[in-house]
């Protein structure tokens, strides 16, 4: 018999999405009590999770299913991002009239989705986990029906996943049967034949996995999804199934595929420098914030796929630290977008910014450290982010990777120095509204202490991450 | 008389799924053109499962094959209802006139 205390984070979840979805049906006009209920149950997951801290390492269900360090860091800062995001959002729902009781059940949906996935030690387990969260993510998409921008970007959005979705399938089925098995461990023993079956396995899974965090070449999804899709949506796209998929990615490649490194790793090296190019020029010339998240964060995937290519411990570390201050980041930033309204009428148009400072001198200051943190000016963390990963980098003396790196974080400077330029310099608009949700509030000032006070006890993140050693 | 191997069947899958590729990037036409070739991807990946999980004599390929099924079949309902979503908006389902979101 198993031990069921060690997903009892999982089995809550999914008690907690029937009940909600009972309660949903019996009780009318509940989608805000739902929605209370599921930041709450949020609050009570991330207290679940944070229990098993203590567990190093330990695989459940025939070792189908792993608990350690990696899983509960990467679970618990998911979990917490989840909570900010149903913070930040509640007002918008409402305005925009979308708080339907499905908002807050599916992503309760694609949350168990995503910790599966992190904890997935065997193909099917993975493959079970992502479809659980794409499948809820299609619909999150295409969650404002009576608008086309939206249905077209959930549209667009479930054929590239879908297809993704074929692609890694059939490379989970070449790796099946040239390994025999599909649990990563025994994978791992069977893989020291080279297989030419093995390495196409290999390849059609990285591409499938770099659809998923849009990595360039296969990024074309992003700008659009992001663009159509509600604001409440595109902030939940643009953090949690990153997070997810950064550490799926972290799983195949240091346990099933880490005696093939010479296989994958020009890929990753591919993936990345092509990402970190591609998310800096495209971003140059967008008119629309939300267009424009979308390519910084391609640009940023590149630099945390920069850290996973190096192949040491020090570099996957680096890579998670630079996840875990991109979510801070993007945060924050959409908190100040979800500022932008009038009227109830968000604004979402980098002309909209105009002489935010004079009518506005708070939201503008913590625009202004966001920026420039995204831009990776020092002190602020978006500096120690980009630093960490080009220390791993250069350590093992991948100079090209890192010269890459540091051209494109210079030509990535233009366009947030841009906004910036506008914000300050340029003529003012009429004034934004000025009472927001008090989550909203609390999450920018939060993330905003986060960015600006990093560099003060910089090894307290980093000696949490120091504990996590995959190989 | 040849006896039928494991390459066959690894032939047969493979095509199917070039056609399913193909056949996404290739239409101009319809969405449910498209819906159809994942599907028929996902079937391709079925085929390859199963004689894998034969050839090798190991079940859990059979196991995996059952879940894909089912995924497809949500994943194709998913599919229908958002297009029938976008065909109320648009009143159209050509790909060529998807193009609203463009920057």
């Amino acid at each position: 018999m198993e031990n069921l205390n060690l997903i009892l984070p999982e089995i809550f979840i999914s008690i907690a999405i029937m009940l909600f979805l009972i309660i949903g049906v019996f009780k009318k006009k509940s989608s805000s009590l739902i929605y209370n209920l599921t930041t709450i149950s949020l609050v009570i997951l991330l207290a679940f999770v944070y229990n098993l801290n203590s567990i190093s390492e330990i695989s459940l269900f025939n070792e189908s299913y792993k608990i350690d360090n990696l899983s509960n860091f990467m679970k618990i800062i998911m979990i917490a991002s989840g909570i900010f995001v149903m913070l930040t959002s509640s007002k918008y729902l409402q305005i925009s009239k979308i708080n339907k009781i499905e908002y807050p059940v599916l992503v309760l949906c694609a949350i168990l989705g995503m910790m599966v996935m992190i904890s997935s030690n065997d193909l099917i387990v993975f493959y079970m986990g992502l479809e659980l969260q794409s499948l809820a993510l299609y619909v999150l998409a295409s969650f404002n029906r009576d608008n086309l921008l939206s249905t077209e970007s959930g549209l667009k959005y479930f054929i590239l996943s879908a297809l993704s979705s074929g692609l890694l399938l059939y490379g989970c089925s070449l790796v099946y049967g040239f390994a025999e098995t599909t649990n990563f461990n025994e994978i791992l023993i069977n893989s020291n034949k080279t297989e030419y079956g093995l390495t196409f396995g290999i390849v059609f899974i990285l591409v499938g996995l770099a659809f998923k965090i849009s990595a360039v070449p296969f990024h074309m999804w992003a700008p659009d999804v992001y663009q159509g899709s509600p604001t409440s949506v595109t902030i939940f796209f643009a953090i949690l199934p990153k997070i997810a998929a950064l550490t799926v990615f972290i799983r195949f490649l240091y346990v099933p595929f880490a005696n093939m490194s010479d296989q994958w790793q020009m890929i990753i090296i591919f993936l990345s420098i092509a990402s970190m190019i591609f998310g800096a020029v495209a971003a140059i010339g967008q008119t629309n914030l939300k267009r424009l998240v979308a390519y910084s964060s391609i640009g940023h995937m590149g630099y945390a796929l920069a850290g996973l290519s190096v192949g040491t411990n020090a570099g996957i570390q680096s890579s998670i630290t630079y996840m875990t201050i991109y979510l801070v980041m993007n945060l924050a930033f959409f908190s100040c977008l979800f500022m932008l309204r009038r009227n109830e009428i968000y604004y979402e148009k980098i002309e909209d910014l105009s002489g935010l400072s004079k009518n506005h001198p708070i939201l503008a200051f913590s625009l202004l450290v966001i920026l420039f943190s995204l831009a990776g000016i020092p002190p602020l963390a978006g500096f120690f982010a980009k630093f960490y990963i080009f220390m791993a980098v250069v350590e093992q003396s991948m100079y090209f990777l890192a010269v890459i790196g540091l051209l494109s974080t210079v030509v990535a400077a233009f366009y947030y120095l841009r906004i910036i330029k506008i914000i300050y310099f340029d003529p003012e608009k009429e004034m934004y509204e000025k009472n927001h949700h008090i989550g909203l509030k609390l999450t920018l000032i939060l993330s905003t202490i986060f960015i600006i006070g990093y560099f003060i006890y910089p090894s307290g993140l980093t000696e949490i991450i120091s504990k996590i050693n995959i190989i | 008389m040849f006896s039928i191997g494991l390459g066959h069947y690894l032939t047969l899958a493979a095509i199917i799924f070039t056609i399913g590729i193909v056949g996404i990037f290739l239409n101009r036409k319809n969405i449910i053109v498209i819906l159809m070739s994942i599907e028929l991807m996902l079937l391709a990946v079925n085929i390859n499962l199963v004689s894998f999980s034969i050839f090798i004599n190991d079940l859990s390929g059979q196991i995996f094959t059952l879940f894909i099924l089912t995924v497809a079949a949500a994943e194709a309902a998913i599919g229908l209802a958002i297009i029938v979503v976008y065909y109320r908006n648009s009143g159209t389902v050509r790909v060529e006139e998807i193009h609203e979101l463009k920057g």
